[in-house]
């Protein structure tokens, strides 16, 4: 006879309580993108390698304390990596090792498959906030209240912009092929997008591009926010929301999650 | 029924499957098991006809009835980084009342790969994951998409208990397989399907009596005989012959008496009737008679 005394696999179905299954389902993304090589490496070492060096060295001039300088073009990258490229990638091969239709053949509602990717990416961004803001506290940098407040909003407009890309993205075409453009995407941006470089030190036409790109915007809101402290500005906010309402609205059609 | 451009996938295919009993898809690649499973399990959309999984139009897979049923799709699914107890432990905080995933973790013999990425796992063990995963949330009705393609024979006996241990719990299943001698140990219905259409349907034990000559037996002995007379010597509607210059062939219900007559018979002959052989039609048998192909190609 089987081993399995009888009674073992009586039906009991029934869908699990909603709560416990975006905790368990963000939870679970957290986890591996936190212990994945490459993202941790996208995510958190390449900009607490770029917030340290940018604040130490003096590779070209900055204002006194230059942490204060550096920190929102690092809170600029540190989203645009775990939101863009990390969820893209992340989502392109999920898609290819059948996680989604794995996922959408249990009791899972589909808006909540996306919610659990979305509180995920939100909950690794704010790991990154963490750790970047100590750091950047122990390199001397001075933040007010107001402008962390103004930050924060800014980041989740970053997000959202960013998230939706990375999910049209990785939502769309073949793993590799995301790889590759998701990675060559955040190298572009993060020199030529105002990133780095802010806009008001880019030649001209290339400032203008980069004004209504969602790097520039995002790192310039940011700017405005914590150095002027006159909050990200209608500009910025404005980029960043059309960003998000575009790409959302193309990747609600293209994006097959069944 | 379902197209995909010119060709059709699945055409007049029907299928009713009792609650607690087991079904059995049974037919090459490329017949449309897969197919007709994603039609049943919401992943796709019929372009005709009408299907009913447990009173419901699953087209579109809705809320409902994905709590009421468990999935094993072709090639399983999880994140490439997770591992196995995370995955199901997922899969389960989906159900309202799910096993105890360490438990069925164990049952399925993945615990010595608890820390291994689901992409380094193997074939088999990845297969057993999706099992796991179908099983978790106490479905009605499971769906299970080739559950034993990739496993050791080891593994495929364990699915094989499973299965026993669902129907006799009062779980509908319904599985593919391209294994005639899988769908004839587990299923009490086995649907032989190709190009989409079904060619047979029944019992196994129904299919594979169906044509009449029900069994035969097979023997060597010294040539010449007169297979007439042998065929008079046994109870009448019995046929024999000599198929090959000493190798005889006796068709019909092949009970110990009948084979006691026969090999009396070749004794009063002079005879030693030996390599006897009795053979019933396997399942294998059945679909190369329908289709006129090998099962396993």
């Amino acid at each position: 006879m089987t081993p399995f005394p009888a009674g073992t696999f009586t039906p009991a179905p029934g869908r699990g309580s909603l709560g416990r299954m975006l905790r368990v389902q963000a939870g679970t993304e957290t986890r591996m993108a936190l212990r994945h090589g490459e993202h941790v490496l996208l995510t958190l070492l390449i900009p607490i390698v770029l917030l340290v060096g940018l604040s130490v060295l003096r590779v070209f001039p900055l204002p006194e304390p230059r942490v204060n300088s550096v920190v929102p073009s690092i809170l600029a990258l540190a989203v645009m990596s775990t939101a863009f490229t990390s969820q893209a990638i992340a989502l392109g091969f999920d898609r290819r090792y059948g996680v989604i239709r794995r996922l959408a053949a249990t009791a899972l509602p589909r808006w909540l498959l996306v919610a659990g990717r979305l509180a995920a990416m939100l909950a690794v961004v704010a790991v990154q906030l963490v750790v970047l803001g100590v750091i950047a506290a122990l390199l001397g940098w001075t933040p007010t209240f107001g402008g962390v407040l103004w930050a924060l909003v800014t980041v989740l407009l970053g997000c959202a912009a960013f998230g939706a890309l990375g999910i049209l993205l990785g939502g769309t075409l073949r793993a590799d092929i995301v790889l590759a453009v998701a990675n060559l995407v955040w190298f572009v941006l993060l020199l030529g997008g105002g990133i780095v470089i802010p806009l008001a030190q880019l030649p001209a036409g290339l400032a203008a591009v980069a004004a209504l790109l969602p790097s520039g915007a995002l790192a310039e809101g940011l700017r405005g926010s914590l150095v002027d402290g006159t909050g990200p500005g209608a500009g910025p906010v404005l980029v960043l929301l059309a960003w998000a309402v575009v790409a959302g609205g193309v990747a609600v059609r293209a994006v097959k999650l069944r | 029924m379902k197209r995909f451009g010119a060709t059709t996938a699945v055409a007049g295919l029907d299928l009713t499957l009792d609650r607690g009993a087991v079904l059995a898809l049974l037919g090459p690649n490329g017949a449309g098991k897969t197919t007709t499973v994603e039609i049943c399990t919401g992943f796709q959309d019929a372009d005709a006809g009408e299907v009913r999984v447990l009173g419901e139009d699953p087209s579109g897979g809705p809320d409902g009835l994905r709590a009421r049923i468990g999935v094993m799709p072709q090639g399983g699914g999880a994140y490439p980084g997770v591992k196995a107890g995370e995955m199901l432990r997922l899969v389960a905080a989906c159900a309202a009342h799910p096993l105890d995933p360490d438990w069925l973790i164990g049952v399925l013999g993945l615990d010595s790969a608890a820390r291994t990425p689901y992409k380094r796992l193997s074939g088999g063990q990845q297969q057993r994951l999706a099992l796991a995963c179908a099983l978790v949330g106490r479905p009605e009705l499971v769906f299970l998409d080739e559950p034993t393609a990739g496993m050791d024979p080891q593994a495929r006996r364990l699915v094989w208990d499973l299965v026993a241990a669902l129907r006799r719990d009062g779980v509908a299943v319904l599985l593919t397989t391209h294994l005639m001698e899988e769908a004839e140990a587990l299923a009490d219905q086995v649907v032989i399907v190709d190009h989409g259409a079904v060619v047979a349907a029944g019992t196994p034990a129904e299919l594979t009596t169906s044509t009449g000559d029900e069994q035969e037996l097979r023997f060597r002995a010294r040539t010449g005989m007169d297979v007439t007379a042998l065929a008079a010597a046994l109870p009448p509607g019995y046929r024999a012959a000599e198929t090959v210059a000493g190798r005889y062939v006796v068709r019909g219900r092949i009970d110990p008496q009948v084979l006691s007559a026969i090999t009396g018979w070749c004794a009063g002959q002079g005879a030693l009737a030996d390599d006897v052989q009795v053979a019933r039609r396997s399942l294998e048998d059945v679909f190369l008679d329908l289709t006129g192909r090998e099962l396993r190609s």
